[in-house]
């Protein structure tokens, strides 16, 4: 009899680099040693769990979640939905899932972002939900604007959603962005740039789902999450030795 | 040719950015909308054992404090549970084990309190020594990193830890382990994190 074991290796290849000269901020804030490689224990396999009384069923929509009465941010009227699937193809339920991002004009509700263009009244910027059963997420949102930042001096994000994610275990916690097909923004950006690899890259932007648009209301971007996958163990020692 | 082994790939990860309070603790961006934020009580009212504070700092390649960073705790209760239903045992009501905190836009200080944890099953059998596993994210950092807490009182059972003992330059292990002092007549450990230099911060691919 099998049971779930470890989490599959992270493939370092596949992720971008601690350091990656083009995105600037990387240089001082990436690691020059080599990562310790832990086999898992206890400690990475578990990890926190989430339910229904922790969030409110208004927190996956950013359309209403912080528009005043009767009003509604500015924007293309998006949904953002798709699985939360592992590396085995398994759906991974109940996890949470949390978002961030500009409003339509390219301008955070944050204390610290100085961009010229306007905060929205009617838009807070983050939203999140819990996978059901079936992996399956759902957001709905108003599309981000591209914005400028320092980097190179004439640099621009092309839009982007933040996008957190739990999973089963503490090792497969993840942050990533979401982009959107067709925006010319990505193929220069140095933070895209970071991850190496083409097939990579793509794999976080999401493709315009029409099936999934609300005709005369809203269009629709699906965006598929992985986790990683967990091993059966078969004929190991049992992980806790117990 | 070979058949196909048609695993998916993990998604690739991102910098959390600078804005990452906005999604993950909008309060410290500097509004209000959600019920309840997520990760501020790790122990809850119920949880047995030593109360404890741990604050520190995140230290760049220049010496200088990051002062846009997030860090998320994870962590057994003081019998070594952690409250998840793979792991065998019972956790106080309450009691989550996670955590969230942000660094201090003009200092870069972070703290969070807590409960000490107790030692933990590890592989074949081999206890490791009381630790809270940390995740760091900030602009500028592409893959989060984790690495782990451990706590200069537990002498003994640090120099017995698996996870410590692999690491081969024993003079870095130092690097994981909080000094432990007391302020006010609570405990406080203090645990600084540097990303590059000398003394990096041991960090692990979990």
């Amino acid at each position: 009899m099998s049971t779930k074991g470890e989490f599959y290796q992270r493939d370092r290849l596949w992720h971008p680099p601690a350091y990656a000269k083009d995105y600037k901020t990387s240089v001082t804030r990436s690691p020059q040693y080599a990562l310790i490689s832990l086999q898992n224990s206890a400690s990475e396999i578990t990890g926190p769990t989430f339910g229904h009384r922790d969030i409110d069923p208004i927190d996956n929509d950013l359309i209403s979640n912080y528009a005043q009465a009767g009003e509604s941010p500015i924007g293309e009227r998006i949904i953002v939905h798709g699985r939360v699937l592992d590396e085995n193809g398994r759906p991974v339920p109940n996890t949470l899932v949390e978002i961030w991002q500009a409003n339509a004009g390219g301008r955070y509700r944050h204390k610290k972002d100085t961009y010229l263009a306007p905060i929205d009244p009617n838009f807070g910027g983050c939203g999140r939900t819990l996978t059901d059963e079936n992996g399956y997420y759902y957001f709905r949102t108003v599309k981000p604007g591209a914005y400028p930042w320092r980097n190179w001096v004439n640099d621009w994000r092309p839009a982007h959603i933040h996008v957190s994610v739990f999973g089963s275990g503490f090792a497969q916690r993840l942050i990533t962005q979401m982009y959107f097909e067709g925006d010319p923004l990505v193929a220069t950006c140095p933070i895209v740039n970071t991850i190496p690899d083409k097939a990579a890259i793509n794999q976080l932007i999401a493709a315009l789902d029409r099936n999934a648009t609300i005709p005369l209301d809203t269009m629709a971007y699906k965006f598929d999450i992985v986790l990683r996958g967990r091993r059966s163990t078969l004929f190991e020692n049992r992980l806790e030795g117990n | 040719m070979t058949q196909e082994l048609n695993y998916l790939k993990e998604s690739p990860s991102q910098t959390a950015g600078p804005y990452v309070h906005i999604g993950l603790a909008p309060g410290a961006a500097g509004f209000d909308i959600y019920r309840q934020e997520l990760g501020w009580d790790i122990a809850g009212p119920n949880a047995k054992g030593e109360r404890i504070r741990v604050e520190g700092i995140v230290i760049d390649g220049t010496g200088s404090p990051i002062k846009d960073v997030l860090l998320e705790a994870w962590q057994a209760n003081s019998e070594g549970i952690y409250a998840h239903p793979e792991h065998p045992g019972e956790v106080e009501d309450g009691f989550r084990g996670w955590g969230r905190v942000i660094t201090d836009f003009a200092t870069g200080e972070w703290g969070f309190d807590t409960v000490k944890p107790g030692p933990v099953m590890g592989r074949n059998g081999r206890m490791m020594a009381p630790h809270i596993n940390l995740w760091v994210v900030a602009r500028g950092i592409n893959v989060g990193l984790n690495t782990r807490i451990y706590f200069e009182d537990e002498v003994e059972a640090n120099a017995a830890d698996p996870v410590m003992n692999i690491i081969e330059w024993e003079r870095r292990r130092a690097t994981l382990i909080a000094k432990r002092t007391e302020r006010d007549g609570q405990i406080v450990y203090r645990f600084d994190v540097k990303m590059q230099g000398e003394d990096e911060t041991v960090f692990f691919d979990i």
